[in-house]
């Protein structure tokens, strides 16, 4: 699968291009979803009615959106409205229980210039809001369907990473190939992103050092400390060894939580640096270059955050299996663990364990990555797609009012 | 502080160690059933010792290991917790 002949062909030279939909506001998607939203865990039955009236059309329910404030409330529309105005979605209906909320979300999508319209269930009820939504993803999924690829510079791309159920064969295998794809595209003029916060743990010093300047890397050590304060501190009830490594990482071979995130920072590779530290779901503004992203280390909430941010694939090592993906962002799976790709191929995308056997270098293994990544921006679908993986899960920062 | 990469690795099985970086092998005994992604150790490893991977610091030793022994939660803790 992932083997290919050595020697270094024209996968990380200067031609790359992909196939994309280029949208009104000028970014590029991989994929055309025409999206049911959501505004809150009410509104969930209704978009579900709507995506079975109008194949092809994709709901994404979830579970929050009533009684939030504060940052958190933030949080939730920020995620709301990054999905909506992610690259691979070409069109959005919003449904909410009210009208008012509803349109926050409607017109911060229509920032984009994409279609996008709301309905409340409030003074309809269900059915006539179904029947009123149908009608309109119909027309946003039929006028989607016209839309066609071009031709797109490899800079157009947006590649974000997170690991999971790693074990010793990611730090040595896997994430380092990420790295690799990272330390040959980020100077490609391509938008990267790492985060998993909680699971830097141990590494911080390294990663604090990976920051392009002093006051970069002072943030980032703000962001880390807040974490452990605020959530690990603030919540533990004991030594967080049956969280972190979890027992997957443990059945791994990984001992202790420093061994982990020292493997997980090899997604970053040698040579590039973070240029931003952003909040949960934040678009990168600062332009080109690889950013960190404080999010929580759960692999669904993390790529969640990071398809709100607008990255359109992802890239995901895993060593003893985590089989998530995202409704919106194509999820790449890699491992380097010759008993995970054997028990559970179906679920990976692309097999480096002939790093561990001396038949693939790093480099050859980072090529391959980056085939891949550009075939999945091309429209191959990954494992997880095909597998119908649509994990959809928003953050919540704190209990509702 | 050594990987296994292969599959099922029986006690008292010679095994071929790479070191990936500089490409030089060695030669070691194992002296535990050790699973495919765990660590042996190259060295003897003694309680209180602190452990290296990767070059950093990933915890301390709470039981001794032998050369070729299975290094993991039974022997080897952070230092954070």
């Amino acid at each position: 699968m992932a083997t290919k002949s050595n020697g270094k062909p024209a996968k990380s030279g200067s031609n790359l291009s992909f196939h994309g939909w280029r949208r009104e506001n000028g970014r590029v998607g991989v994929r055309n979803h025409v999206v049911i939203l959501p505004l809150d865990d009410l509104s969930n039955a209704a978009c579900e009615a709507v995506a079975n009236n109008i194949k092809g059309t994709l709901a994404l329910p979830h579970a929050y959106g009533r009684l939030q404030f504060g940052a958190d409330l933030d949080l939730h529309f920020r995620t709301l409205i990054g999905t909506g105005s992610n690259p691979n979605v070409a069109a959005v209906v919003v449904i909410g229980i009210e009208d008012g909320w509803t349109q926050r979300v409607v017109d911060g999508i229509a920032k984009t210039g994409k279609p996008v319209a709301g309905f409340g269930i409030e003074l309809h009820g269900d059915i006539a809001t179904i029947a009123k939504a149908s009608y309109k993803a119909k027309e946003f999924l039929q006028w989607a369907s016209e839309l066609k690829r071009e031709e797109c510079a490899i800079s157009d791309l947006w590649v974000s990473t997170k690991c999971g159920e790693s074990d010793t064969t990611t730090g040595l295998g896997s994430c380092p190939t990420v790295g690799n794809m990272y330390d040959k595209l980020i100077p490609k003029g391509i938008y990267g992103v790492f985060g998993e916060t909680s699971e830097i743990t141990g590494a911080e010093h390294i990663a604090a050092a990976r920051a392009a300047t002093p006051e970069i890397g002072k943030k980032w050590m703000e962001v880390f400390k807040a974490y452990q304060d605020e959530v690990i501190e603030a919540h533990r009830t004991d030594n967080l060894m049956d969280s972190q490594p979890t027992k997957g990482n443990i059945a791994g071979g990984l001992t202790t939580i420093e061994e982990k995130a020292l493997g997980n920072l090899e997604k970053i590779g040698r040579t590039c640096k973070f240029i931003e530290v952003l909040e949960p779901a934040e678009a990168p503004a600062a332009g080109p270059g690889l950013y960190y992203m404080d999010t929580s280390s759960a692999a669904a909430e993390c790529v969640t955050l990071m398809a709100a941010a607008g990255y359109v694939v992802h890239t995901f090592p895993t060593g003893q299996g985590n089989i998530i993906g995202n409704p919106i962002v194509p999820v790449i799976k890699l491992s380097a663990n010759p008993r995970t790709v054997r028990t559970m191929s179906e679920h990976i995308d692309l097999d480096v364990s002939g790093i561990l056997r001396r038949e693939l270098t790093l480099d050859t293994a980072g090529d391959a990555l980056i085939d891949m990544v550009i075939r999945t921006a091309n429209g191959r679908l990954t494992a997880a797609e095909t597998l119908g993986h649509r994990e959809f899960v928003m953050t919540k920062l704190y209990r509702s009012a | 502080m050594g990987v296994i990469v292969v599959e099922g690795l029986r006690a008292g099985t010679d095994m071929l160690g790479v070191i990936t970086e500089t490409d030089k092998t060695m030669s070691l005994k194992a002296k535990d059933d050790i699973p495919i992604g765990h660590k042996v150790a190259l060295k003897p490893l003694k309680k209180g010792e602190t452990v290296i991977k990767y070059g950093e610091d990933i915890g301390r030793m709470v039981a001794d290991a032998g050369v070729g022994e299975h290094v993991h939660v039974q022997n080897l803790k952070t230092k954070r917790w």
